[in-house]
């Protein structure tokens, strides 16, 4: 297998090593760019659901500030998406009578989660790194039951009403429809291919940020946090600040795609928000690599190819298979009903044999693996 | 009902619900004293619990009430056999999924515990299907307050009542004293307080922590037979939410600390018993992780624990 791949990569290997970087760039910008056209030549028609898949990688690189670069556990980062799916959906759902502009609405949806980031985050960033995953946990459970209750809202007091059964956000129904963003006379619709295109440039703009975020100052201070607390402190980085900084920016990019993905969507209601998806998030970031930008995208679709892809096609040639031979459980098996137990378990592998990832960032590698090189194991007496 | 028998019915529910959420939180807090995890899994070893004791049950084609030595004999049978596979089960997940990250950074062993409960959920989806699941009436429920004592009230306090505290309060009872008295209880103390320390003098700190597994993973499939037999339905999530109040419960009494698991799980247990019945039920769930919250913000040490630096 190695050798075929081995001759098969010769003129690949033989050109330049710039010429090769170059290509690589070329080729990376180009395919995402033309993806709609071959689309349409294999007939495929999957623009849709490769641009569902961009806003969760988008959710991802969110994420990454937070877990990769900051080292926080964050287990509630489905909330801020809520928070900025929902504040969309308030400010544009008709019976409101509010109907805002959607490029403003998206800048109020940043504003709020942030604003709950930093809620959230105040009181709980100096606790431990296990009991701030749990209170962001508790923080994701609590929205969507929130948002479920506030159907009908009275504030007053004593007989005085300030608001009386005020339905905010339509119960469990939810909201729809929600306002659509147009440029320029323009309106997007259920055309999937200018979705494609506005939420494609969109990832453009945020894996733009996270480079710059992982290079600045900022990003340095979160990096050396992560790494050494006390060293950091020391050296003059105030952690509870920049803590609270990663945090607030990873809940405004959550809350910024939770505007795009309700407007996409057009009905949102709590069950889309609920602790599964925070996991699932978490599972593309810890697949293709913690604190790698790289990683991210790739093992965000990586996971997401599979989950769509992979479990549906092999299903159905499981089955083929156990109609040939006749083995009953074979023939009826569904693997979709797995998706879980294999997110799980990609969890739970990729930390035992290679907490760094697929595609690790250099650092965080050695960070990772520093601990079994310095000290050595203690003698376990029997 | 009146407002006294509201309060008493309110006392009762949350005993109830306190007894089997201690049992659940006793496991979370002896594995979070000597490993420093959270072992997340946890509240599915206890619904994989409610599924196995059902399964012994449809192996042994009980679907009625019991009566006579036939109740005791498959009751404490059937829950004998639980604690074993639950502990068995309990102990290969930390094998599998924990063993390997002992000296890794603490969050890498917390997302495994997520991935492992992510995958024991599925498999209880699959076994069971996603809908809720009855559980056979086994146990006779008899209104003690009307048809025994022969008085007139809406309170509803039954023999399954007795039974749920009959059996949760000697475990809790049993588990003290053994970790108290006995050897291995000694060796389970020394290892939370010092794990190297400990190894140093001669305790062989993996078999502790199997040990600890085990019976933590022992009162969770307790803890699940006897929800079974109470509430006669159970779902492949009950897990999650039973796990996130039993962690509640162990943090609020001071986790590592055992008599302050029992102690947090009876406060969650009012608490929970009280907001059904006082507020909505609808804000239960909102409620009970508003106050994990303030817990940990607060009173991260929680009531009867000590403050301990972090590692």
């Amino acid at each position: 297998m190695a050798q075929i791949w081995h001759s098969l990569t010769v003129p690949w290997r033989a050109l330049p090593a710039r010429q090769r970087q170059i290509l690589t760039w070329a080729f990376s910008i180009l395919l995402p760019l033309i993806f709609p056209l071959v689309d349409k030549t294999f007939n495929w028609g999957i623009v849709n659901d490769v641009t569902d898949v961009l806003v969760l990688v988008i959710l991802a690189l969110g994420l990454n500030i937070v877990v990769g670069y900051a080292g926080l556990l964050d287990l509630g980062y489905a909330a801020f998406f809520a928070i900025g799916a929902y504040t969309t959906g308030v400010l544009t759902w008709p019976p409101h009578h509010l109907e805002w502009n959607f490029w403003i609405v998206i800048w109020a949806a940043v504003i709020v989660a942030a604003f709950f980031g930093i809620v959230i985050g105040t009181p709980t960033l100096r606790l431990r790194g296990d009991y701030l995953a749990i209170v962001t946990l508790a923080f994701g459970e609590i929205v969507p039951v929130v948002m479920r209750n506030l159907g009908s809202v009275t504030i007053g007091v004593g007989p005085w009403r300030l608001l009386s059964n005020f339905n905010l956000t339509n119960g469990v129904q939810g909201l729809n429809p929600v306002g659509r963003p147009s440029i320029w006379g323009f309106k997007f619709s259920f055309d999937p291919t200018p979705w494609y295109y506005l939420i494609l440039s969109i990832a453009a703009l945020v894996i733009l940020a996270n480079v710059r975020l992982q290079d600045s100052r900022l990003g340095r201070a979160w990096m050396a946090l992560r790494e050494d607390e006390t060293a950091a402190d020391c050296m003059g980085v105030d952690p509870i600040r920049t803590k609270l900084s990663a945090f607030a920016i990873g809940a405004s990019f959550s809350g910024f795609s939770g505007a795009f993905y309700a407007a996409k969507l057009q009905a949102i209601f709590p069950e889309l928000f609920k602790f599964n998806l925070s996991v699932m998030i978490l599972c593309m970031v810890i697949l293709g690599g913690m604190g790698s930008i790289k990683g991210v995208v790739i093992g965000g679709m990586l996971l997401q190819l599979f989950d769509r892809v992979v479990l549906t096609q092999t299903t159905i040639f499981a089955r083929g298979v156990g109609q040939a031979l006749h083995i009953s459980p074979l023939a009826t098996i569904d693997l979709s009903l797995w998706r879980w137990f294999f997110f799980g378990l990609t969890m739970v592998v990729i930390m035992v044999l290679r907490p760094e990832g697929l595609f690790p960032s250099a650092t965080r590698r050695a960070e990772l693996h520093a601990a079994e090189e310095e000290t050595p194991q203690p003698a376990e007496s029997g | 009902m009146t407002q006294t028998e509201l309060f008493i019915q309110f006392i009762i529910n949350g005993v109830t619900i306190g007894s089997y959420l201690g049992l659940i939180a006793l496991g979370y807090t002896m594995v979070y004293g000597i490993i420093e995890l959270i072992n997340f899994a946890h509240g599915d070893v206890y619904m994989l619990g409610f599924l196995t004791s059902l399964t012994f049950l449809g192996i042994l084609s009980v679907n009625r009430t019991l009566g006579g030595w036939q109740l005791w004999v498959i009751t404490f049978g059937v829950m004998f056999v639980t604690m074993l596979a639950m502990g068995t089960i309990n102990m290969l997940i930390d094998r599998v999924a924990y063993k390997p990250l002992r000296r890794a950074p603490r969050l890498a062993a917390l997302i495994t515990a997520i991935g492992m409960s992510f995958m024991l959920e599925n498999l209880g989806m699959i076994w069971k299907g996603p809908s809720q699941i009855n559980y056979p009436n086994i146990f006779p429920t008899i209104d003690i307050l009307n048809n025994v004592l022969g008085m007139k009230t809406a309170v509803l306090f039954t023999t399954k009542d007795v039974f749920l505290m009959g059996v949760t309060v000697p475990l809790m009872v049993i588990l003290s004293l053994f970790i108290r008295n006995t050897k291995m209880g000694k060796a389970m103390r020394a290892t939370a307080q010092d794990r190297e320390a400990a190894a140093l003098m001669g305790i062989n700190v993996e078999t502790v922590i199997r040990n600890t597994f085990f019976i933590g993973g022992a009162l969770a499939g307790a803890a699940g037979m006897m929800v079974g037999i109470y509430l006669n339905t159970g779902r492949y999530l009950m897990g999650f939410d039973a796990g996130l109040l039993a962690f509640t419960s162990a943090v609020l009494g001071g986790i590592g600390n055992i008599n302050g698991a029992v102690l947090g799980g009876y406060v969650i247990g009012f608490l929970n018993a009280g907001s059904d019945q006082y507020l909505s039920s609808e804000w239960t769930r909102a409620l009970v992780f508003t106050t994990l919250i303030l817990v940990l913000v607060f009173k991260p040490s929680g009531l009867l624990g000590e403050r301990t630096p972090e590692k």
